[in-house]
């Protein structure tokens, strides 16, 4: 794999269900170690643009890059390793109902490394504390979780094999402000220690404010404008104005103002 | 590509030198190394680990364990790999071991046979409640017609009757023609083969008919009702229904009961039928009874009796089975574990109670000379 190509490339991508065209020439580049937010309007195809990235979806043309590597044309084996990079939480979390939540995070630890019982529990311990969840969480299981709890527990399973990728998609809806708050700094520190590229989809002016290096704005069945956010609230398109210039979205500029000042900035990979 | 990671004493005996990628994929053999290492060099020896390539958090781990939680001892670690190590640290931090209790052999067998037959007891309980529940709605509804849910219940009357209708047909007439080759091969020895035609009659009428429908239908409709509430209860609609004022007896259990309660007798009469058509067919190939012959014989000899004994506990059943089988869907709790678990008990509690039933029925018909 390329060491210098950027995390995503998609170039001409086109998704279609039937008659029905959801992306139409869509290109984007993520660089690495970037937090990239992506935003549209509902059935704007933000989900399907995560699942053609990650292999889930089968695109009707175009190229997909994850590290210089084609998505598209890969053989099972090199799939396989593009995976191994890559991170998701989805977005209802999609817990596994019938494991616990350590055994959530051990079962990709178990099944593409093949570590023994004891390694496993000490490596999904020490993931669930560093999610941010108490101990004792570890033998629960997701019906007895909250909803922040979910996410936090489906994030720890996405780290379990320490992607290079992590694609979020709507991480903080269903939180309330305070989890929806905790959890976007959980991943800009998660960015810092673990050099992640963050690959997320949102709702949630909030996190695009406070995270985000770079937005990019999924309408018109293509990325409309993808770059940071001062250039992007400026950019002059109507469904843009209406989105970033709305009362929610200038409540949110004005309470992430001052903290953007003092953001930390992200070390270039590691 | 990768390097393993290794961990060694310095050459000159200063120190441990850690290098290669600390990663997940060596965690095994990293986590062999520092233990060995742990115990050879003292507790404050300096750790330099300019050779490490590539760290992550499985690796940051192992390489805090190896310096005694203190992150000091390590040295010369790039930016990233610092940063990485002192969240690893943060969260390590944090981690305690959670206590697991596990009870020993004969307790544990004693406490789970405990536990089985406290949860046998319950379910009677909840049963005849849930019978009661049912019923009170009933009552609550017969009277008000606008209150019935006509299409719901001809909706369920498509799917667990008209489309049981062939495979209840089948397997009837399978089992008939099965139970003449029986007859046919044991009664031959008493030259009494004609009676083949008696025993196809009594059987199917009387027990046969209904008992295989009841078990496919159990099979068929009764899993498929713990299913769909099953499934409602696990996404909160069975709440959202009570929060619009209405119950989910009467909306969900009615119907189904309602519709169980006319499918069941006549999905039984084909059932009868197909198996008597199953008895006759052998009947006509194998023992020269012909089908003329046949029905004759069984309109002289079979009192129609036994037809009403039968079918008197097709609703019995059907009322049994749609009660079992909502009543375990609304006993799921969250998971898509728990409908499947709760799925496979309905099943296992319809075809149990229906067969039981059975077994008290024939005593009692026995008793009052039927």
């Amino acid at each position: 794999m390329n060491a210098n190509a950027p995390a995503i490339r998609i170039r001409g991508l086109r998704n279609q269900f039937g008659a029905q065209v959801v992306h139409e020439n869509l290109d984007l580049e993520v660089q690495r170690g970037e937090i990239i937010g992506v935003v549209g309007g509902s059935g704007s195809g933000k989900s399907v643009l995560l699942r053609s990235i990650i292999g889930l979806g089968h695109p009707a043309a175009g190229e997909v890059e994850v590290f210089g590597q084609d998505v598209l044309g890969a053989s099972d084996a090199e799939r396989a390793l593009i995976e191994r990079r890559c991170g998701v939480l989805f977005q209802n979390g999609a817990l596994f109902s019938s494991l616990s939540v350590a055994e959530n995070i051990g079962v990709p630890m178990v099944e593409h490394h093949g570590l023994d019982k004891a390694i496993v529990a000490r490596l999904a311990a020490l993931k669930i504390a560093l999610v941010g969840l108490p101990q004792d969480a570890g033998v629960k299981f997701p019906a007895q979780l909250s909803g922040g709890m979910v996410k936090r527990a489906a994030l720890a399973r996405a780290l379990a094999l320490d992607p290079d990728i992590l694609f979020l998609d709507e991480p903080t809806s269903g939180l309330d402000p305070i989890g929806a708050g905790a959890f976007d700094q959980l991943i800009l520190t998660l960015r810092e220690s673990l050099g992640l590229t963050v690959f997320l989809i949102t709702h949630d002016l909030d996190t695009l404010y406070t995270i985000c290096d770079r937005v990019a704005v999924l309408a018109q069945k293509r990325i409309l404008v993808a770059d940071t956010l001062e250039v992007v609230e400026k950019f002059d398109d109507p469904w843009v104005q209406d989105y970033f210039q709305g009362p929610r979205g200038r409540a949110a500029q004005r309470a992430t103002g001052a903290a953007k000042d003092t953001r930390i900035h992200a070390p270039t990979g590691q | 590509m990768a390097e393993a990671g290794t961990a060694s004493i310095a050459p000159d005996g200063a120190g441990v030198v850690v290098a290669g990628d600390w990663t997940l994929d060596h965690v095994a053999a990293l986590m062999r190394a520092a233990a060995s290492l742990k115990r050879r060099t003292g507790a404050d020896t300096a750790i330099d680990a300019s050779g490490v390539r590539r760290l992550d958090t499985a690796g940051a781990s192992v390489l805090l364990e190896l310096a005694g939680g203190d992150l000091q001892r390590v040295h010369a670690l790039d930016s990233a790999s610092q940063a990485l190590l002192l969240a690893v640290a943060e969260a390590q931090a944090q981690v305690t071991p959670v206590a697991t209790r596990s009870e020993a052999g004969l307790l544990s067998s004693i406490i789970t046979i405990g536990a089985a037959l406290d949860t046998f007891w319950r379910d009677a309980i909840a049963l005849v409640g849930f019978i009661g529940l049912i019923l009170a709605a009933g009552a609550r509804t017969l009277l008000r017609p606008q209150r019935w849910r006509v299409t719901s219940t001809f909706f369920h009357i498509e799917h667990t009757g008209f489309n049981a209708l062939p495979i209840v047909a089948l397997l009837c007439f399978l089992v008939g023609a099965v139970v003449a080759f029986l007859g046919a091969t044991v009664l031959k020895e008493f030259g009494a083969s004609v009676y083949t035609v008696e025993l196809v009659g009594y059987s199917f009428l009387r027990e046969f008919g209904v008992l295989l429908t009841a078990i496919m239908v159990a099979g068929r409709s009764g899993s498929a009702f713990t299913a769909q509430i099953g499934s409602m209860k696990a996404r909160e609609e069975i709440d959202a229904i009570r929060t619009l004022g209405l119950q989910p007896v009467e909306v969900l259990v009615m119907p189904r009961v309602l519709a169980l309660l006319v499918s069941m007798p006549i999905l039984t009469l084909v059932g009868m039928l197909a198996g008597i058509l199953g008895g006759a067919a052998v009947c006509a190939l194998a023992l020269d009874i012909s089908p003329m012959m046949f029905w004759t014989r069984l309109h002289e000899t079979v009192p129609v009796t036994h037809f009403w004994v039968g079918m008197s506990k097709a609703p019995v059943f059907a009322f049994l089975i749609a009660a079992i089988g909502c009543l375990e869907g609304f006993k799921v709790a969250g998971s898509a574990e728990s409908v499947g678990a709760h799925t496979t008990s309905s099943v296992v509690q319809s075809i149990f109670v229906v067969i039981l039933v059975d077994a008290l029925a024939a005593v009692f018909f026995m008793e009052i000379d039927l």
